[in-house]
């Protein structure tokens, strides 16, 4: 009988594990999360409207992306996220079907179907050496009716057929540091002529047949003046050029052969010159566009080489390339800002006196200036001209403006997100009215025996359609207000352009964005760039009334010295509350566990010369600081030197102003590792606000484990400095990788694991007592992941009941790092299929629940892993009461079970982080993960045990209890009436 | 309509044939180029899918094919090859990343003594390829399927089997009283009715011993 319970058991617990991970119905998509798709910044753009049919842009961005856009909507058609090295030098369309890219510094040439996005062919151009590189369409020059296109990269001229990619004929022209500038062809004839310099002083032309590659001409000049290397063509043989100076505009003309300078003084021409002039690369005809100080003047060249002011415009403006729309005329286009509006004035090239177009546009002050703009022309219903113009914003946004109209705008600053926090939305007050969103009992029961409908298959499509709407439209995930269960929450995240923006996590839609005043260029700051985003007050008891808050910090510079800046948020309304210009540097921030009487939290910021300085500057973050003086410490890892050092706080600095935020700090150990034997390559922590439930994990056997659970141990990876690039470049002999565990506070290494013949990538994640990390095994040439899992022996003696009774445990003693720590580790290892981009685990608020590995893969899906199946309990054949307490037979590889991808059928293309939030409802966890796409859910890794799920119905539930009552009742008239019969009887 | 299909079957072999002719020379997997590097050729290959048309379904049409976890990462051809440029001699990984398909990882040894030799094999099953054909280990579903309505699944349900214990009270139990022995039936209820249990117990024979 036993027995048979056992067996029951066992079975009933193998059902629930069978499919433990939290897999979706097809119909539940879109229900709780959502995903965004992003292009990112725009380098290029060519516009595809000849034809009749789907009007459409193909642009070619900074995250490596090339993509084919609906001109109507916005709407993506396609789009390809090419390799992170496999930047994209130039975009064009030819044969009118085709895109072609030029990408990897003018060695891969691919050629994309229009339509949908195929690609149709590949070349890889062999150069020889370095340079820059240049893609050029020859559309007049017909050989076979097929399109060539020219190539320039690698030191090489390449003429590739657009058909099938044939390299049609290559030419070198490789003397050292070549560049070419320019490629121009002849309208009629088959010639081309590319245009460059050599090194800095050396201006070159060649002449070459197109036909075979022929070299017909070339010419070499040298300039004493030399050239920064920017070049403007303003006629058939006249191209200008700044001197390396930046002061003298030479004008050179290469006519016939002969090529001669003119040169003119900057200051010539314009009075104010004092500034760093650089020449725009907009090909207008006889006239160049160049920026200097806050202006861009328009110059143009007459025949005799004379040069003329024709305008001068106050700069954030943005200028396009020339566009030919009708016989023999081109058009430009300028946007100037005017207050919160943009000026589009679209010019004939020649004629500078007439404007085709002049369009004034509001346009919201958060994206910024105008930073690049494109334009195309299309045909009015009057057969007059009309033109659109497509303008990239600072923020990094797209707007196609259109009759002075913003037809539509794409948010693409989100495809570049460098960090991000999240805030609670604001308490739901009574009398404030949120949206009317509770229907009726009416209508809630109609909706529940839709969906009852549903469950039972017997809706009709319609119904069905309905079903599905309801579901999405749930206005009960939208709201602004905060949830019982936390999951409604603001996502803000910190993007590359110095913007915040805040997400909901019910629908993923921005409520507010800012373009941070801080972080956008000036004069005082050329090169600002965003660090991280801290929580910087959140209110719950001193100040419940006051607004959460949060810093962004950033530097100025590129440097790793360069001055800190600072801006404070509100969460709620997207305001700038302050800004700061820090004095110091920013090496490391450091979120302190104080928070003073406004509820902001204590920050240390680490500087370049090892001060620490205290933030909030206020009084009484140092005095709770000086207090706690000798309970902070921290490491730093230099990834250069291999070295990993510990500090603590010494007491104030001693500067030539006083500074009584300034403290000093002191070197409390250091581990260097041996250069020529390791180098550090990964590092991971736990993270700070991580919950643990329990120290003590019973195993079967009524055996009691104590979880070794410390917030300063470090994990550091380490591996050969052979092995310390891509997979193949080094042989099993040569490469190992170290992993050590590492106490911070005392710097003692806990453990020391050496895996011969494994390289990186290191991937890791520290969480509760445990560490996994993914990385290369070249032995057998697959991807490992091992588990290492610490439990603190000293507690281990506490099995005694009597011990317990009579107090003799050691339970309540204090934890110190001092202390020599007694460990027992226990690891294992398995294979793993993938490569793996980046790894989190899901965190729930009270740590109770069973965690899940997080794996962002190469193929940029989500992959959730049950962190059960890395246990290093796990063996060939677990005994019975290890079975019933879930230990998973042991197999040498990780499961991918396809259900339990929690991006289900969708990419996050270029995925780049993920973050997990907890929900208030300890079986949740909020899973956000970022890269050029956005991607948001909530999974439950040991499924919802704490509320019933979104498909529970209400009306099955409502319907059973109605029968019963009718059963009861039924019965009971039942057995009276036959009580009845039997006294009459 | 069969005669269209069959032209079009008939057009697809002779494309297929002519492409063989013309495409699968240069196919070897590995060949040598300049000094600094090699080219790897491939081509991935979905089976059953092939006979819909010459290219390939959409839903791999999409597929990127990557080399060393990222170093380098390519696309298909329509026809399904793929090729990598300028790789150093040595072991490399190559991952195909589709949608809906399981691929196996595949080790590729390029070898500097003899360039143009084919060393592949699948790292998950240790199989080793002739050509460098890439197929799907399996196809991967995503999502749950919705088990069909069934009679079993609402009889299975809590809620079910309460209603269906109900249902066999109500109805199957006085059907088993009638066949008892009258006799029998009599002492019972003469040994109820001694006892005063409540009149709906009489109906369940059952419920008056316990």
């Amino acid at each position: 009988m036993a027995m048979a319970v056992r067996v029951f058991l066992l079975l009933t617990l193998l059902f629930l594990y069978a499919n433990f991970s939290s897999a979706l119905y097809e119909d539940q998509v879109g229900l709780m999360d959502w995903h965004q798709q992003y292009i990112g910044k725009v380098k290029h753009a060519v516009f595809h409207t000849q034809r009749a049919g789907r009007k459409r842009v193909v642009v070619s961005t900074e995250e490596n992306a090339i993509a084919s856009l609906d001109l109507r909507t916005g709407d993506i058609f396609w789009r390809h996220v090419l390799g992170a090295n496999d930047a994209v030098d130039g975009i064009d369309i030819a044969l009118g079907k085709y895109v072609i890219t030029l990408s990897s510094e003018g060695s891969i040439l691919r050629a994309w179907n229009l339509p949908d996005g195929q690609m149709v062919w590949e070349t890889f151009l062999r150069g020889s050496t370095s340079s820059n590189s240049l893609l050029s369409i020859l559309t007049n020059f017909k050989m076979d009716k097929e399109n060539m296109v020219l190539v320039f990269g690698g030191g090489c001229l390449h003429a590739v057929s657009s058909i099938d990619g044939e390299t049609i004929w290559r030419k070198e022209l490789a003397t050292e540091s070549f560049e070419i500038r320019q490629i121009l062809q002849s309208p009629e004839s088959d010639i081309i002529h590319a245009l460059g310099f050599v090194g800095s002083s050396k201006f070159v032309t060649y002449k070459i047949d197109a036909k075979n590659g022929e070299l017909l001409k070339h010419t070499s000049t040298a300039f004493p003046g030399g050239f920064p290397g920017e070049l403007s063509l303003v006629s058939a043989d006249t191209v200008v050029a700044l001197d390396a100076t930046r002061s003298i505009l030479v004008s050179i003309s290469f006519q016939n052969g002969e090529t001669s300078f003119h040169q003119t003084f900057i200051s010539d021409l314009v009075a104010d010159s004092a500034g760093v002039a650089t020449i725009l690369p907009a090909r207008l005809t006889g006239i160049f566009a160049m920026k200097i100080n806050s202006f861009i003047v328009f110059i143009s060249v007459t025949d005799e080489h004379k040069l003329e002011v024709v305008q001068k415009i106050t700069y954030p403006a943005a200028v396009s390339d020339v566009l030919s729309f009708s016989e023999g005329q081109k058009a430009f286009a300028l946007v100037q800002h005017g207050g919160s509006r943009i000026q589009l004035v679209v010019k004939l090239d020649n004629d500078w006196s007439t404007d085709l177009l002049k369009e004034s546009i509001e346009i919201d002050p958060k994206k910024g200036f105008v930073e690049k703009v494109f334009i195309n022309n299309y045909i009015r219903t009057d057969r007059s001209h009309g033109f659109r113009a497509l303008v990239v914003m600072e923020d990094h946004s797209l707007l196609l403006l259109q009759q002075g109209d913003i037809v539509w705008s794409r948010e693409d600053g989100l495809a570049s997100i460098i960090d991000m926090t999240t805030s609670e939305l604001p308490v739901e007050k009574k009398g404030v009215s949120v949206a009317k969103v509770e229907h009726n009992l009416f209508e809630w029961l109609k909706g529940h025996f839709l969906k009852l409908k549903g469950t039972l298959m017997l809706a009709s499509p319609d119904d069905i359609t309905s079903i599905q709407e309801m579901r999405l439209k749930s206005s009960e995930k939208n709201k602004m207000t905060r949830d019982h269960n936390g999951f409604r929450k603001l996502l803000i995240v910190l993007t590359k352009a110095g913007k915040l923006y805040a997400l909901h996590t019910g629908d993923g839609r921005v409520i507010w964005s800012l373009l941070l005043s801080s972080l956008r260029r000036s004069e005082v700051c050329e090169h600002p760039t965003g660090l991280n985003i801290y929580q910087w007050q959140v209110p719950h008891h001193h100040a419940m009334d006051e607004n959460p808050s949060v810093l962004v910090v950033g530097k100025c510079g590129l440097g790793f010295d360069a001055p800190g800046v600072f801006s404070f948020v509100d969460s709620y309304t997207g305001k700038e509350l302050d800004s700061l210009s820090l004095a110091h540097s920013v090496a490391q921030v450091i979120t302190l566990p104080f928070t003073d009487s406004t509820e902001q939290r204590l920050h240390l910021l680490i500087d370049a010369s090892n001060h620490a300085h205290v933030y909030p500057r206020n009084l009484e973050a140092v005095n709770i600081l000086e207090r706690e003086l000798p309970n902070i410490y921290w490491y730093s890892v230099e990834y250069q030197r291999d070295i990993i050092t510990g500090h603590a706080l010494k007491g104030n600095c001693i500067l030539d102003v006083e500074d009584e935020y300034c403290f000093n700090t002191r070197e409390l150990w250091s581990i260097v590792f041996p250069s020529e034997a390791e180098k550090i390559i990964a590092t991971a922590t736990r993270k700070l606000n991580e919950v643990v439930h329990t120290q003590a994990k019973v195993i079967a056997d009524q055996d009691v484990m104590y979880k070794y659970i410390s917030r300063n141990l470090l994990f550091v990876a380490t591996v050969a400095p052979k092995a310390a690039g891509e997979i193949g470049s080094a042989t099993p002999e040569e490469s190992w990788l170290v992993v050590y565990l590492i106490d911070t506070i005392t710097g003692r290494i806990l453990h020391r694991v050496t895996h011969f013949g494994s390289q990186g990538p290191v991937h890791a994640v520290f969480s509760e007592n445990w560490v996994i990390y993914h990385y290369f095994n070249l032995r057998a040439h697959r991807y490992e992941m091992s588990v290492i899992e610490i439990y603190d022996q000293s507690r281990a003696g506490n099995k005694d009941v009597w011990k317990l009774v009579l107090g003799k445990h050691n339970l309540t003693s204090a934890i110190s790092s001092y202390s020599r720590p007694e460990v027992m580790v226990k690891s294992q290892t398995y294979f793993f299929t993938h490569s793996v981009k980046t790894m989190a685990v899901t965190s729930t608020s009270k740590g109770i629940t069973s965690k899940q590995l997080l794996i962002g893969t190469i193929g940029d899906q989500v992959l959730a892993l049950d962190k059960r199946y890395l246990d290093p309990r796990r063996s060939p054949d677990p005994t019975q009461t290890e079975r019933e307490e879930g230990i998973i037979p042991l197999t040498d590889s990780l499961p991918i079970i396809p259900q339990s991808y929690v991006t289900h059928s969708l990419k996050v293309e270029g995925l780049r982080g993920i973050v997990t939030v907890p929900a208030k409802l300890e079986s949740t966890s909020l899973v956000f993960a970022y890269g050029v796409d956005l991607f948001f859910t909530r999974i439950a890794p040991s499924r919802t045990y704490d509320s019933l799920t979104e498909d529970f119905s209400y009306a099955l539930l409502l319907i059973t209890i109605v029968a019963l009552i009718a059963a009861i009742f039924v019965t009971w008239i039942l057995s009276e009436n036959k009580e009845l019969r039997e006294k009459w009887r | 309509m069969a005669t269209m299909e069959r032209s079009k079957l008939i057009l697809f072999i002779t494309v297929l044939l002519h492409f063989c002719s013309s495409i699968l020379p240069s196919a070897a997997a590995i060949s040598s180029g300049a000094s600094d590097g090699y080219t790897i050729n491939g081509r991935v290959k979905v089976e059953g899918m092939g006979v819909k048309g010459f290219t390939l379904p959409g839903k791999i049409s999409n597929a990127k094919v990557i080399l060393n976890g990222g170093q380098n990462v390519t696309y298909l051809r329509p026809d399904g090859y793929f090729s990598f440029h300028n790789i150093p001699a040595g072991t490399h990984l190559i991952e195909v990343a589709a949608l809906g398909f399981f691929f196996s990882p595949v080790r590729v040894d390029v070898s500097a003594r003899n360039p143009g030799k084919v060393q592949a094999a699948l790292t998950e099953n240790r199989k080793g390829l002739n050509e460098l054909i890439l197929e799907p280990l399996r196809e991967e579903q995503y999502y749950e399927i919705r088990e069909p309505f069934s009679i079993m699944n609402v009889i299975k349900s809590p809620m079910g089997l309460m209603v269906g214990f109900m249902l066999i009270v109500v109805f199957l139990m006085p059907k088993l009283m009638e066949n008892m022995d009258p006799e029998e039936i009599r002492r019972a209820q003469e040994e109820m009715r001694s006892q005063g249990v409540p009149s709906l117990a009489n109906l369940i024979p059952g419920a008056g011993r316990n």
